[in-house]
């Protein structure tokens, strides 16, 4: 057990040494979770503004759905897809289970909601106020949809941090389907959980440094675009 | 426009045009007992109208006479409660509002440069990337705007946004252009300019619709006038006669600037 002022060293030492393991570990991290958020930003972005676009009958039942989506333990879908990729599931010939794959679409899974409820937020104040220009110019629902993303981006791309955000600080999930194997499947946050478990604070305190590090650049990133966006009367 | 053409037909009382040609063309806009009803309020109650096909019909009326409505209405983006409308033979809907455009009061620009707001209109009709290119230096120059292409359309002035709502609105060659006090903040040249191309598109066939307040605009531009008021029509006819002599008190109030009750 080391003391705090000594972890605190340990910490700094291994990213300033740039140690392989640390960063192969933290590589790993960024890949599946922008994976995950890729695959989220495809699939959310339409549905929200397919949301918008189409007043169809029972959307206010799918919108409730989505947004209770948000909510759902990530623990609970980690099990989820563990059983559907495990040997006996009905996946599992894709032999996909403890693999950076598996991780990826676990974390989509949990992801692609959050990006779906949050861009249907986001666009429907510019629905507003496009729909009857839109109706008016005769342009198709699909080319609405488009438009709305298009002329959304800076708050989508909001949208898609908090995703990201949200991605790289899971941790039920991916230990679940991943099972935490080193040089294999082993992310910021399922080593955090391990090295802490083993007592080594210095690489845990390193990785939580670094993880912390992202979180704060994702969100100033997101400031910094706003401003832009406002300058640029866009927001 | 009102005595340039020798046969056009005479107006009847109601300034309908009684010849069956002109029924047919997309600008004869004809309804009847149309209402809107919004939360118990009757915000929109005309009994019959039908416009002249050709003409620059002005469209004037206190605030929150329900002249934004009755565009609205007319171009088909919602529904009336009662009544119906069409425009030529063919009833108002999706396929009359796709031969219209309309320029709203308050303009809606997407959040793109000056030009790609030309562009994602022109873009629905088939083109090379140099014609339409063309069409859009073409438009810009038309409303003054070709020096500001390049720039992000919500940073433009007010009346600039007016002006470019305008030319993305001529941009899909309309037969019917739907104008909402598109001169509300425009500087005196730029509403000569505006002035222009509607009397230009008039000439060109097109049937405008034209909201205003500027009492001296309608003498300009009306071939036409339809007073609103409390959602009302309360008088339509040549612009000469409602000018010289305005058959309702509250044409007769709001023409001499009273407050109109
Ligand atoms: N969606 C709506 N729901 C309820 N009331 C409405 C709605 N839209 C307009 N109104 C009301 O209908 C009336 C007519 O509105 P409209 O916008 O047509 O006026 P207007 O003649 O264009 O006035 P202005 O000269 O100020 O532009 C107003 O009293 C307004 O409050
Ligand atoms: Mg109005």
């Amino acid at each position: 057990m080391q003391d705090f002022a000594g972890a605190f060293g340990l910490a700094f030492g291994l990213i300033a040494s740039g140690d392989a393991d640390l960063f192969e570990i933290v590589g790993l991290s960024m890949r599946v979770s922008l994976m995950a958020l890729l695959l989220s930003c495809l699939i959310g972005f339409p549905i929200g503004a397919l949301l918008v676009v189409r007043k169809f009958f029972g959307r206010g039942i799918v919108i409730a759905l989505v947004n209770s989506m948000m909510g759902f333990p990530p623990v609970v879908i980690g099990l989820l897809i563990y059983l559907v990729l495990s040997r006996a599931g009905p996946m599992g010939w894709l032999g996909l289970l403890y693999s950076p794959t598996a991780m990826i679409i676990a974390q989509t899974v949990l992801i692609a909601p959050i990006v779906a409820a949050l861009s249907r937020q986001v666009l429907e104040a510019l629905q507003a106020e496009y729909d009857e220009q839109f109706r008016s110019l005769g342009i198709s629902r699909g080319r609405a949809m488009l438009a709305l993303i298009v002329d959304g981006r800076y708050g989508l791309v909001t949208v898609a941090l908090a995703g990201f955000g949200r991605a790289v600080a899971e941790v039920g999930a991916v230990i679940i389907v991943g099972g935490n194997i080193e040089h294999l499947t082993r992310v910021m946050t399922t080593a955090i959980a391990l090295e802490t478990s083993k007592g080594d604070l210095g690489m845990a305190l390193a990785l939580g440094i670094i993880l912390m590090s992202i979180a704060i650049s994702v969100n100033l990133g997101a400031g910094a675009l706003r401003a832009i966006a406002e300058r640029q009367a866009y927001a | 426009m009102p005595d340039a053409a020798p046969l056009m037909p005479r107006k009847t009382s109601d300034g309908g045009s009684k010849t069956p040609r002109d029924r047919l063309l997309p600008g004869a806009l004809r309804l009847e007992r149309l209402a809107l009803q919004v939360a118990g309020r009757l915000l929109v109650n005309i009994e019959k109208l039908t416009l002249d096909p050709r003409s620059v019909t002005v469209i004037m009326g206190p605030n929150g006479a329900g002249k934004s409505l009755f565009l609205r209405l007319v171009h088909g983006l919602i529904p009336p409660t009662q009544g119906w409308i069409s425009w030529g033979e063919v009833a108002c809907g999706e396929a009359t509002r796709s031969t219209q455009a309309m320029v709203f009061q308050k303009p809606v620009l997407l959040r793109r440069s000056v030009a790609a707001n030309i562009d994602f209109v022109l873009r629905r009709r088939a083109g090379t990337k140099a014609e339409r290119r063309a069409r859009c230096d073409e438009l810009l120059t038309r409303v003054g705007l070709a020096g500001q292409a390049q720039q992000p359309a919500r940073l433009l002035s007010g009346g600039e946004q007016q002006r470019l709502a305008l030319a993305r609105a001529l941009a899909t060659r309309p037969k019917v252009l739907l104008l909402d006090e598109p001169t509300a903040s425009l500087d005196p040249a730029s509403v000569q300019m505006i002035e222009q191309i509607v009397l230009a598109s008039s000439a060109e066939q097109t049937k405008v619709i034209f909201v205003t307040h500027d009492v001296g605009q309608a003498r300009r531009l009306a071939g036409d006038v339809a007073f609103l008021h409390h959602g009302q029509l309360v008088e339509y006819g040549p612009a000469t006669a409602f000018f010289a002599n305005p058959s309702s008190e509250a044409a007769k109030a709001y023409l001499s600037g009273r407050i109109v009750l």
